[in-house]
C-alpha cells in the first residue's frame, strides 16, 4: 500500500467560506480497541470506538485521567496499532500497512505535538523546523513556519535556550511545517501556564484556520474545548458523548 | 543476608551484562598477555636455567685452527678461569639413503674417560659411545628421531675426508643445541643438520688432532671479569689460529633462546598498557553513564542517610565486578594460550623438560594492574557524582548546552542535512567520548598493522635473500680454503652451470669500545650470483676500498658511512687493518662485513682463495651432483636454497599464522569493546530523541544512521592515524624481532594498511549493528511518556 502524496487538500480560503458540511473525514476508526497486556493483567484502554475527523476540523478530546485519550491519539497518528477494529487514512486502511507505510505515513501526512516538546537539543530552532521540511516534499519555509507561531527572532537558538511555551512553538512549527494533513496534539499546554498557553493555543488555531489542517487537540482543561469545532469526551475508553460547537472562540477568551 | 545496595549491584552487572562483558573482555586481553608472556618466560628462563646448571654450561667458548694439549695448564691458569673443556670439533656430511641431498652435521669429541666438564650432553636414548669403539657415535636426539636412526642402527658419514660406516648408540641432547641450526641455514632443520658425538681418539685420528685441540670452553669463577678471561684466552690461542672468543651471547642457541626471552619482556610491556588503558576509558564511559541515569537514586539514598562514601564504594564496585571478571578470563585465555605457546616452543626449542609452569606474581601482578585500571576509570565518573549533594541529584541533569561555533558554519557551508549536524554537534559537544572512540579504533588498527606487517617483512625477506640476494641454487662449503683453480673443478661438478667463488675470514670489528665477531667476505666486484642488495632492494655495486657492513651491524657499532672502523684478521695473516666504512647494505639474515675482492687480497698479500663455491645447477641433474658432493672430501657442508626456501616458508606460514590470529582477534576487541559501549550510550542517551525522530516519520534506516553514523565517522577518522601508530608500532616489532641472524625489515604494504582498516572498519560496523538492532524494539509511545 503506497500513500498517495498528492492527497487532494482544499485551498484555505474555499474553506472559510463553506464550513463543515462539505467536509469528508480524513482520519476515521471503526470499533478500535486497545488492549494492554501487562504479565496476566489486562488493561483495555479503548473499548470500542468509532469515530472520524474531517477536513479542517478542531477536535478537542477531553477525559479523565487513564479514559484512553493519549492511546486513541497514538492510534490515530499511527504511532501504535489497535487491537483489533480498523482505521482509515482517506480510503487506505492504516491497519493493514506495513510498518514501512506506517513510517511513510506519518512522514507525509502527521505533525505530532506533544506536552514535552521532543525538540532535539542538539538543533536550533531553525535547524528542528528544517529537521522535518528536509524530508518533506513541499514544505514551507523553517523560517515562515517559525514566524507563524511568533517565533521568527528565535531563530538561532538551541531549545535549552528557549521557554518552554517557545519551545513548543518551535515544536508546533515544526509539526506545521510539512502542510500536514493532520495535527495532533497530546497536552500541547500541559507543561505550560496560562498565558503561555494561550499564544500556543493561538498558534494551533491560526495553523488550522489558514492551512485547514485537520486538528487533534487533547486538554485536561475543560475551558479549552471552547475553541474546538467539535468535543469528544472519553470516559473508560468509550466515547460517552460528542458536542458540536457552532462558534468556536479564540484562545484568548478561554477561561484558564 | 545481603544488603539492598549489594543487590542492586549484581542486577546492574547482570543488566548491564554485554557492556560489561565488552569492557571486561578488553581488560582481560591486557591480562591475558601479561600472564601469557611473563608466565611463558618463566617457563622458558626456568628449565633454561636449570638445564644450564645441571648439564654445566660453559661462559666461554671458542675455536681454533689446533693447538697442543700442553697449552691447557695455561689456559686454566687465567685469572678467573674455573673450569676448561678442550675438545675437536669437526664437520661431516652424512649419507642418508633417504635423503638425495647431502645432510651436514657438526662433530664434537667426547672425553676419552667420564662425561665433558662442561656441556655435557643428556641421554635420552640408548647409550654413551664406548671410547675404545672407533665406530661408535651417539646423535643429536631430534636429528636420530627426524631420520629414524635408533640404537644399533648403522649410517655413513664424510667426515674430514675419510668416508666411514658409524654405529648410533644412543640420543643425546645438550645445553649448546637448545636451539640448532646449521651453516648457511635461516631455521633449524632437524632433517638437513644435526650434530655427532664421537669419542675422542677416534675423532683425533680422523681430524689429525693427536695431543690437540681445536675447540674449548671455560666456565668462570664468580665474579670474574669476562672480557678479561677472553682477552687472555684469545692471546693465549693467538699463535694457534683462534677465531676470537665469546660470552654466552656469541653462542648461537643461547643467543636466540635469549632473544626469544626478550621479545616475550618485549610483548609484556608493550602490548598491556594498550589494552588497560582503553579498558580504564571504557569504565570511565559506562560508569559516567550510569551514574547520570541513576542521579536521581542517588539523590534519594543520601537523602535517607547513605553516606557518600557507602554511595561511592557500591560505583566502585561495580567497576571491581568488571575487573574481576576480566581477571578470569584473562587468566583462563592465559594459561590456554601459554600452555599452546610453550607447547609451540618445544619444536624450536630442545629443552629436556619444558612444561608451561607459570609462578604466581604475573597473576597477582596483573590482577593489581587490572583493578587499578578499572579504579582509575571509574574514579573521575564516581567522585564527580557522588560528591552531588542530594537536592541536586534529584533533579534531572540540565540539558546539555550546545553552543554556536565551527560546526555550524561548516554544515552551513556544505548543506548538511539536519541528522548530520545532530553528529557533529554531539561530537564537539563531548570531545572526550569522541577521542576515547578516536583512540580506541586507531590503537585497534596499529595492533593488527603489527601483527600483519611481519607478513610483509618475511615475503621482502624471502624475495631479498632468495631472488635478489642469493642467485644460487646451491652453496658448497669447503672444509679448507683452496686457490681458484677450485671453481674449475666445480665447473666439471654434475648439472654445474656456473660457478663462482668466495672467500671468508673470520674477524673481528672494533669501533672504539665496541665490538663484534664476525666473517669478512672478499667480493668480486662482477660477482652475478650472490649479491649485495640495498635498503631499496637494488644490487648495489662494490666499492673498491673500505669495508661494507650490514645496517643493523653499522648500528650496533656505532658506524656510518665514512667512519672508520679496525679490522682484525683472525685468520692468517693475523693481521689488523684500519679501514673506513665505505657503504651499508641490507641483510636480513645473517650479519657479516664484505670488501671488495682485489682490495682484500692485496691487505692479506695473498692469491685470491676460495671456501665457498656458489652455483647454478640444471634442476634435473640435483641427485647426481648430490651423489658427487657426498664422495667429495674437500666439502664440508652445502646448502641447497630452495629447500632452506621452502623450509622457511612453512615455518613463516605456521608460526606467524597462529600469532596473527591472536593479535587480529586482540585488535578486533578494542574497537568491539569501544564502539558497542559507546553506541549503547549513545542509545541509552539519546533514546528519547531517536524516539522522536520516528514519530516525526524517520525511517528505521535514517534514525539508525543519526545513532550509529557518529561512530562509524570517528572509525573512518581513526584510521589514518592507526597508520601512523601502527608504523611506529610495527618499528618497536622489528626492533623487538632482531637478533644478530635475523633483522626484520620494517616494510608495511598497502595491502597490510588496507586489511587492517578494512577488518576494524567491518569489526565497527558490526558493534555498532550490534547496538542498532536494540533501535528497533524501542517502543516509540514508551519513549515519548517520560521526559528523560
Ligand atoms: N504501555 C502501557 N501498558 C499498560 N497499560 C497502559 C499502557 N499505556 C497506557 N496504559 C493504560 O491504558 C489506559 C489508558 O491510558 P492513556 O495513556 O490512553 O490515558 P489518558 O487518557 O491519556 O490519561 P492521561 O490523561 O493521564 O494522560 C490507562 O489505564 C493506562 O494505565
Ligand atoms: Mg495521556
Amino acid at each position: 500500500m503506497v500513500f498517495c502524496r498528492k492527497a487532494p487538500r482544499l485551498g484555505a480560503t474555499l474553506w472559510i467560506e463553506t464550513p463543515m458540511t462539505q467536509a469528508k473525514p480524513v482520519l476515521r476508526t471503526e470499533a478500535v480497541t486497545r488492549v494492554y497486556r501487562t504479565g496476566s493483567v489486562e488493561v483495555h484502554a479503548l473499548r470500542g470506538v468509532t469515530m472520524g475527523l474531517d477536513e479542517g476540523e478542531m477536535v478537542v478530546l477531553l477525559g479523565a485521567s487513564g479514559s484512553g485519550k493519549s492511546t486513541l491519539l497514538n492510534i490515530l497518528g499511527a504511532l501504535d496499532l489497535p487491537s483489533t477494529g480498523r482505521v482509515f487514512f482517506r480510503d487506505r486502511e492504516l491497519t493493514r500497512a506495513s510498518d514501512r507505510e506506517l513510517t511513510q505515513f506519518r512522514r507525509e501526512h502527521v505533525g505530532f505535538v506533544f506536552q514535552f516538546y521532543n525538540l532535539m537539543p542538539a538543533l536550533t530552532a531553525r535547524e528542528n523546523v528544517a529537521l522535518v521540511t528536509e524530508i518533506s516534499e513541499n514544505p514551507m519555509r523553517p523560517e515562515e513556519a517559525l514566524e507563524r507561531v511568533g517565533l521568527g527572532h528565535r531563530l538561532d537558538h538551541f531549545p535549552a535556550e528557549l521557554s518552554g511555551g517557545e519551545q513548543q512553538r518551535v515544536a508546533i512549527a515544526r509539526a506545521i511545517a510539512k502542510r500536514p494533513e493532520l495535527l495532533l496534539c497530546d497536552e500541547p499546554t500541559g507543561a505550560l501556564d496560562s498565558q503561555t498557553g494561550i499564544t500556543v493555543l493561538e498558534a494551533l488555531q491560526q495553523v488550522n484556520r489558514d492551512l485547514g489542517t485537520a486538528t487533534a487537540i487533547i486538554t485536561h482543561n475543560a475551558g479549552i474545548r471552547k475553541i474546538a469545532h467539535r468535543v469528544i469526551y472519553l470516559a473508560d475508553g468509550q466515547i460517552a458523548r460528542e458536542e458540536i460547537n457552532e462558534t468556536p472562540i479564540p484562545p484568548s477568551e478561554v477561561t484558564w | 543476608m545481603v544488603a539492598a545496595l549489594d543487590r542492586k549491584l549484581l542486577r546492574d552487572l547482570l543488566r548491564l551484562w554485554a557492556q560489561v562483558l565488552a569492557i571486561a573482555m578488553v581488560l582481560a586481553c591486557g591480562v591475558m598477555v601479561l600472564v601469557l608472556a611473563n608466565g611463558t618466560r618463566a617457563s622458558l628462563d626456568l628449565s633454561r636455567q636449570s638445564y644450564y646448571e645441571d648439564q654445566r654450561f660453559a661462559d666461554i667458548f671458542a675455536t681454533l685452527t689446533r693447538a697442543p694439549e700442553t697449552l691447557l695448564p695455561e689456559i686454566a691458569a687465567i685469572p678467573g678461569v674455573a673450569r676448561i673443556a678442550p675438545r675437536i670439533e669437526s664437520a661431516a656430511i652424512v649419507d642418508l639413503p633417504k635423503m638425495a641431498e647431502p645432510v651436514s652435521a657438526q662433530v664434537i669429541s667426547l672425553p676419552a674417560s667420564g662425561a665433558p666438564v662442561l656441556n655435557a650432553p643428556l641421554l635420552r636414548a640408548g647409550r654413551m659411545p664406548s671410547p675404545l669403539k672407533a665406530g661408535e657415535v651417539a646423535l643429536y636426539a631430534p636429528f636420530a628421531e627426524t631420520h629414524g636412526l635408533m640404537p644399533g642402527d648403522r649410517f655413513d658419514a664424510v667426515i674430514e675426508g675419510q668416508r666411514r660406516t658409524l654405529t648410533v648408540t644412543g640420543h643425546l641432547l645438550s645445553p649448546e643445541h637448545i636451539y640448532t641450526i646449521g651453516p648457511g641455514a635461516m631455521m633449524p632443520d632437524d632433517s638437513r643438520f644435526g650434530v655427532i658425538w664421537m669419542g675422542q681418539e677416534a675423532l683425533a685420528a680422523a681430524a689429525d688432532m693427536d695431543g690437540a685441540f681445536n675447540a674449548i670452553s671455560l666456565s668462570l669463577t664468580r665474579g670474574a671479569r669476562e672480557e678479561a678471561v677472553i682477552d687472555a684466552l684469545d692471546h693465549l690461542l693467538a699463535p694457534y689460529g683462534g677465531a676470537g672468543a665469546s660470552g654466552r651471547d656469541g653462542q648461537i642457541s643461547h643467543a636466540f633462546l635469549q632473544s626469544e626471552l626478550e621479545q616475550l619482556g618485549a610483548m609484556a610491556l608493550v602490548i598491556p598498557p594498550i589494552f588497560l588503558a582503553v579498558s580504564a576509558f571504557l569504565v570511565n564511559m559506562v560508569l559516567g553513564r550510569l551514574i547520570a541515569l541513576e542521579r536521581q537514586q542517588i539523590g534519594l539514598l543520601k537523602a535517607v542517610g547513605y553516606t557518600t562514601r557507602s554511595i561511592g564504594w557500591h560505583y566502585l564496585k561495580l567497576s571491581l565486578g568488571i575487573g574481576a571478571i576480566g581477571i578470569v578470563i584473562g587468566w583462563v585465555a592465559g594459561i590456554e594460550l601459554g600452555r599452546a605457546m610453550t607447547r609451540l616452543y618445544t619444536d624450536f626449542f630442545r629443552l629436556p623438560v619444558l612444561i608451561y609452569a607459570p609462578s604466581a606474581w604475573p597473576f597477582v601482578l596483573s590482577a593489581a594492574l587490572a583493578m587499578l585500571t578499572v579504579v582509575a576509570g571509574a574514579w573521575r565518573a564516581v567522585g564527580a557524582s557522588v560528591r552531588l549533594p542530594p537536592a541536586v541529584a534529584m533533579s534531572p541533569p540540565a540539558p546539555p548546552s550546545f553552543r554556536r561555533g565551527m560546526t555550524d558554519r561548516i554544515g552551513a557551508a556544505l548543506g548538511l542535512r539536519q541528522t548530520t549536524m545532530m553528529i557533529l554537534r554531539g561530537v564537539t559537544r563531548w570531545p572526550g567520548r569522541a577521542a576515547i572512540t578516536l583512540f580506541g579504533v586507531a590503537a585497534s588498527i596499529s595492533v593488527l598493522i603489527a601483527s600483519y606487517f611481519t607478513f610483509d617483512a618475511m615475503a621482502l625477506m624471502v624475495d631479498e635473500i632468495f631472488f635478489r640476494a642469493n642467485r644460487q641454487h646451491v652453496t658448497l662449503i669447503l672444509s679448507q680454503s683452496q686457490t681458484e683453480a677450485v671453481l674449475e673443478d666445480a665447473a666439471h661438478l654434475p648439472g654445474v652451470l656456473m660457478a663462482e667463488g668466495t672467500y671468508s675470514l673470520p674477524v673481528r670489528l672494533i669501533a672504539g669500545p665496541k665490538e663484534e665477531l664476525t666473517s669478512l667476505t672478499a667480493h668480486k666486484p662482477d660477482a652475478t650470483l650472490s649479491r649485495l642488495i640495498d635498503s631499496d632492494s637494488q644490487p648495489v655495486t662494490m666499492p673498491a676500498h673500505g669495508v661494507v657492513l650490514p645496517e643493523g651491524l653499522a648500528a650496533k657499532l656505532g658506524l656510518s658511512p665514512g667512519d672508520m672502523l679496525r679490522v682484525e684478521a683472525l685468520a692468517p695473516p693475523r693481521e689488523t687493518w684500519d679501514l673506513p666504512l665505505s657503504a651499508t647494505i641490507r641483510q636480513t639474515v645473517g650479519q657479516e662485513a664484505y670488501m671488495s675482492a682485489p682490495a682484500l687480497y692485496a691487505l692479506m698479500r695473498r692469491a685470491p682463495q676460495v671456501n665457498r663455491i656458489h652455483l647454478r645447477v640444471d634442476a634435473a641433474q640435483y641427485p647426481a651432483l648430490f651423489e658427487a658432493a657426498k664422495s667429495t672430501p674437500q666439502i664440508a657442508g652445502i646448502t641447497v636454497w630452495t629447500a632452506i626456501r621452502t623450509q622457511f616458508e612453512a615455518t613463516i606460514n605456521e608460526n606467524l599464522t597462529i600469532s596473527t590470529v591472536i593479535y587480529a582477534a586482540l585488535g578486533m576487541l578494542i574497537t568491539l569493546g569501544v564502539i558497542y559501549n559507546a553506541a549503547r550510550i549513545q542509545l541509552s542517551e539519546r533514546a528519547h530523541e531517536l524516539a522522536s525522530l520516528r514519530v516525526l516519520g524517520f525511517r528505521r534506516s535514517e534514525v539508525g544512521y543519526v545513532l550509529i553514523g557518529e561512530l562509524i565517522g570517528l572509525t573512518f577518522l581513526a584510521i589514518p592515524l592507526g597508520w601512523l601508530a601502527g608504523y611506529g608500532f610495527a618499528a618497536l616489532v622489528t626492533q623487538a624481532f632482531t637478533t644478530d641472524i635475523v633483522s626484520l625489515p620494517l616494510v608495511v604494504s598497502r595491502a597490510t594498511y588496507t586489511k587492517a582498516s578494512l577488518i576494524v572498519l567491518a569489526t565497527a560496523i558490526g558493534a555498532a549493528l550490534l547496538v542498532r538492532r536494540r533501535l528497533d524494539h524501542i517502543d516509540i509511545v514508551q519513549a515519548l511518556k517520560a521526559r528523560d
